[in-house]
């Protein structure tokens, strides 16, 4: 059996997400079975880009409202500069024959990669299942994760 | 360094070069030898480094100029 390994994703950073994911493909190569959990603003990159139907309650709908960033439209920790440097940074990462951040997603699933989404978050963003992409797995709680961080070699949190 | 299937992962950064010696190690029979050629400096250390980790026999690199071939004997399915 394959050796597993967890990453918890809780920003929804352009850099690291993009190191999640890098770091969740590459463990497939060198034998390992990811999970990445989903939690707070991470969860936003596992978004549809239009919500199916609004949050009930005006702080939820407040929340979804400002909460808009989806995985193509992630921006840089640092270096952002008003999107001229992300827009720079997107730019490089073509050149460079990097994945964008949904291609790298599709990478994620093809090679076998988990991806769960946390429940607590999605209750609290007022976000609901069918408003989440099809490459979400599960959704589930600490539970979950903990049972197969338990197992696993590698524990991350980005 | 004679090879018997070539990969070519000119321009690839990581963990591109990696993914796609993973894919392409499945079309390799066993015995025979996959290049892989590479720009991606990190090839050197990544290399040995996947090798051991998936019990395949890593040959060597060798470097010309900016690129690097990489040699893998796969061992075993």
């Amino acid at each position: 059996m394959d050796d597993e390994m967890t990453i918890i994703v809780f920003s929804n950073d352009l850099d690291r997400i993009l190191a999640s994911f890098i770091l969740s493909t590459g463990a497939v190569t060198m034998g390992l079975k990811p999970t990445m959990f989903f939690t707070f603003w991470g969860l936003n990159v596992l978004k549809k880009e239009k919500a199916t139907r609004s949050p009930a309650g005006w702080i939820k709908k407040m929340m979804s409202l400002i909460n808009r960033r989806r995985a193509d439209s992630l921006k840089l920790s640092q270096f952002h500069m008003f999107g001229i440097g992300t827009a720079f940074m997107k730019k490089i990462m073509n050149k460079s024959k990097i994945p964008s951040v949904p291609e790298m997603i599709t990478m994620a699933k093809e090679l076998g990669v988990k991806i769960i989404a946390c429940t607590t978050t999605m209750e609290i963003m007022g976000v609901h299942q069918d408003d989440l992409i099809e490459e979400v797995d599960n959704v589930a709680g600490v539970a979950t994760y903990l049972s197969t961080a338990k197992l696993s070699k590698v524990n991350l949190f980005v | 360094m004679k090879a018997d299937i070539t990969l070519d992962c000119y321009g690839l950064l990581c963990p591109m070069p990696i993914i796609k010696i993973t894919q392409k190690i499945k079309e390799v029979p066993v015995g025979q030898v996959l290049e892989v050629i590479s720009t991606d400096e990190g090839i050197k250390s990544d290399l040995p480094a996947w090798c051991s980790s998936n019990g395949q026999e890593f040959l060597g690199i060798e470097q010309e100029d900016d690129t690097y071939k990489g040699y893998v004997k796969k061992i075993k399915d």
